[in-house]
């Protein structure tokens, strides 16, 4: 089933800040697999991600090649690229209850209005947080809160994730658990992830390849 | 289309105020074809100079520009220093704020109704501390040195420059400054002028010439509270702007040319005071002083700050009392009787002034909002920041004497045949509640977190969608105070009403001041709280429609 194109591919992917390049990364994640990029905050992580993503701040510049499932994607607007993000924040929307947050992510394509609703109930169902659909996005505990925003990016039917330190600002054991249902969401739905974290333990839990990018940089020219 | 509205916004500042001037500058060389100025001649700048008084109307203006912006700056700043971060400085703040929205005139005829020799401060006094049974025959309001002119100014720039400093604060780490200064031996005062004053000043500036260039031309405010032998130069001007002799224009031209004078010459002096300033201050940074009599200035500023809001709150409080009065006596503290009478009299004719005072208001209000959002919302698109130097494009409206370039604005109108409509009124106040709506919202619509965005996309929503459904839902508590700022402002908007509406669109506040004259203080209550209120219930509604909309979303509520 699976093609060799399949995936996220990066290809000479580098961010450079005032001509300076913080990150350089070539590599290939497969459906289902997990490549973790490791490095302390400030080395540029975040800003790689920003870049595969579509939605890179204007003080970087980025430059290379990224394919998901064989298509290219780095010259698309964010909206096309069809890539789901988690930041350390849930960034639930708080002008919106749960489930409209989880409505709004739902694809369009989606007419039925009664579907749609079966499909956030039963996305909340699957996380363990039946029943808070009306509920006040701001009245959630973090943990609920980190899993709401999981499958509402899960629900927008992405193919590919980004997870931006998605577990450093949760509590040790809400953690594991979280990442847990992550990793486990997006290899059930056979989704690349790249992973940018500075926490070993993610990286370990991760299962994947781990890269640390400013090794694999070239050296900046004189 | 949004790619071409920054330009566009820009347009609609830039562009009155540069046809404006061109408008008077040619009929003061005497150049106006329609009536008859065919050929270039100094003639009305004689005419104005050879006007009885106009020398000393100059230097009023002059002087009332420069002593205002001076003392308020001073206030405001001496508060910072003494008194940011403590409880006091926090109550003040709540007490100044809604302050802001009070209009100059509403303001300036409560002062008026407050200080006048039989004013409310002298009856509560009286007899029993002053022995006076009747008014004394003293010349307080519109006094020939125009104090009380500038007591209702400051009252009133207070809180504006008060506000513009508090949102630059921030940015100059008052907080770690100040402590450190103080665990070098530094009072609070010399403390702050030495570490924090510069970097703050340098963000206020702009708001500060603003004050300037608008105590220097003000008109409504000096009509009211200011001298009238001579009046300050701008009241002047709009007499002859208003003289039915038609030939009067050409004089009134040359005038304006003269306020821009005024208000350069104002700036000219304020921008070698800041050197000095900066040449002493920099010599006083090196020579290491540590206190400067701060326990004194410390009550002196607090009294003064609590003295010019206490002014303006009481100054709404009797016009209140006024609009229902009935009988009252001289030294009596309070009316007789009370009465609905006035309100009821004044019913029929308040009906035209508030619905051209609320259609104008909206309207300009919608426009600005709409302008300003579609200039953020491209902004945050492109990526381009505003530069600075856009932002002195911003306050140019607010720089350029109103008086100048509005009455050129009006010759134009009728140069061109056009008659005065009510659109030309909306779109001058547009031009000045357009800066403040910008101002105001630029701020929190720029420290929106983009991360919401960014997920957003990820999603598969495009540009349009998240502006709509989240950033928009998202910043409406600070949308809707942009728009309440800027009724306010309309509100507030005498001169633009005036004479672009060519008289024909009375609002509540061309009303309010033409009453000025005729003293009944009855009448004049009832329609300067009218003009006082109109922008809380704004400011009212702006709260609570969040509020309302929001009511089951905590996080909507935090920052509101």
């Amino acid at each position: 089933m699976s093609e060799p194109n399949d995936g996220l591919t990066l290809k000479d992917v580098c961010i450079l800040l005032d001509d300076r390049p913080l990150v350089h990364v070539s590599a290939h994640v497969a459906p289902g697999d997990v490549l973790t990029i490791m490095g302390a905050s400030g080395s540029g992580k975040s800003t790689f991600l920003a870049y595969v993503g579509g939605f890179l701040d204007r003080a970087f510049s980025g430059m290379g090649e990224v394919y998901l499932n064989g298509v290219a994607i780095h010259d698309q607007p964010a909206e096309n690229r069809r890539v789901g993000i988690l930041f350390q924040d849930a960034l639930l929307f708080p002008h919106m209850s749960v489930g409209q947050n989880l409505l709004f992510a739902i694809p369009p394509e989606i007419k039925d209005k009664s579907e749609r609703r079966h499909l956030a109930e039963a996305a909340l169902k699957e996380v363990g947080l039946e029943g808070l659909f009306d509920r006040d996005p701001a009245t959630l505990s973090g943990g609920q809160a980190a899993r709401v925003a999981l499958i509402r990016v899960l629900l927008s039917a992405p193919k590919a994730l980004l997870l931006d330190e998605p577990f450093s600002k949760l509590d040790a054991d809400r953690r594991l658990s979280i990442r847990r249902i992550v990793f486990d969401l997006a290899k059930a739905r056979n989704l690349p992830v790249l992973l940018v974290t500075h926490d070993a333990e993610d990286a370990k839990a991760a299962g994947g390849r781990v890269i640390e990018p400013l090794e694999t940089a070239p050296a900046p020219k004189p | 289309m949004l790619r071409h509205i920054p330009a566009l916004t820009l347009f609609f500042l830039i562009g009155p105020v540069l046809a404006g001037l061109m408008g008077v500058l040619l009929p003061a060389f005497g150049l106006l074809p329609s009536l008859g100025g065919t050929s270039l001649t100094l003639d009305y700048f004689h005419n104005v100079l050879s006007t009885p008084g106009v020398l000393r109307s100059s230097v009023l203006s002059l002087t009332v520009g420069l002593v205002t912006t001076a003392v308020s700056l001073a206030i405001v700043m001496l508060l910072i220093a003494c008194w940011h971060g403590t409880k006091f400085f926090k109550s003040l703040q709540n007490l100044l704020s809604p302050l802001l929205s009070v209009p100059h005139a509403a303001a300036a005829f409560g002062l008026a109704f407050l200080i006048a020799p039989s004013g409310w401060l002298m009856r509560l006094v009286s007899p029993w501390a002053t022995g006076v049974t009747r008014p004394p025959d003293w010349l307080i309001v519109n006094d020939p040195f125009a104090l009380s002119m500038m007591a209702g100014l400051i009252a009133k720039e207070v809180p504006f420059l008060l506000l513009v400093s508090l949102a630059a604060l921030p940015q100059s780490d008052l907080r770690r400054k100040t402590v450190l200064a103080a665990t070098l031996g530094y009072g609070p005062v010399s403390g702050f002028f030495k570490t924090s004053f510069p970097l703050i000043y340098r963000q206020i500036r702009l708001p500060v010439l603003a004050v300037l260039a608008y105590a220097t031309s003000v008109v409504d405010v000096a009509i009211i509270l200011g001298p009238s032998t001579p009046a300050p130069l701008s009241v002047r001007l709009l007499q002859w702007m208003n003289d039915p002799e038609i030939t009067e224009r050409f004089r009134a031209s040359a005038g304006a040319m003269m306020q821009l004078g005024v208000t350069a010459l104002a700036l000219l002096v304020w921008f070698m005071g800041e050197q000095l300033v900066r040449k002493g201050g920099l010599r006083a940074i090196n020579r290491g002083h540590r206190r400067f009599a701060d326990q004194a200035l410390r009550r002196i500023i607090a009294v003064l700050a609590v003295l010019s809001s206490a002014m303006v709150l009481l100054g709404i409080i009797v016009l209140g009392i006024w609009s229902i009065a009935g009988f009252w006596r001289f030294p009596d503290a309070l009316p007789v009787s009370f009465t609905l009478a006035n309100w009821s009299r004044q019913a029929m004719g308040l009906e035209t002034p508030l619905q051209n005072t609320l259609t104008i208001g909206l309207a300009a209000t919608a426009i600005a909002i709409v302008l300003t959002l579609a200039c953020l919302e491209q902004e945050a698109r492109s990526g381009k920041t505003a530069t600075s130097r856009a932002l002195v494009l911003l306050y140019l409206p607010l720089i350029v004497p109103q008086v100048s370039f509005l009455f050129g604005l009006n010759i134009l109108v009728l140069q061109l045949g056009g008659k005065a409509n009510v659109m030309l009124v909306i779109f001058s106040h547009v031009i000045f509640v357009l800066p403040y709506v910008y101002l105001s919202l630029a701020d929190p619509w720029r420290a929106w977190d983009t991360r919401y965005a960014a997920v957003a996309h990820g999603m598969g929503h495009g540009a349009n969608r998240v502006f709509w459904s989240v950033r928009l839902p998202m910043l409406l508590t600070p949308v809707l105070t942009a728009a309440a700022v800027g009724f306010a402002v309309s509100i507030g908007q005498y001169l633009a009403t005036l004479l672009i509406g060519s008289g024909r669109f009375p609002t509540i506040t061309t009303e309010a001041v033409a009453l000025a004259s005729g003293g009944d203080r009855r009448v004049i209550g009832v329609y300067a709280l009218i003009q006082a209120m109109l922008p809380f219930i704004g400011f009212a509604a702006a709260l609570s429609l969040p509020a309302l909309l929001y009511r089951n979303r905590r996080a909507m509520h935090a920052n509101g």
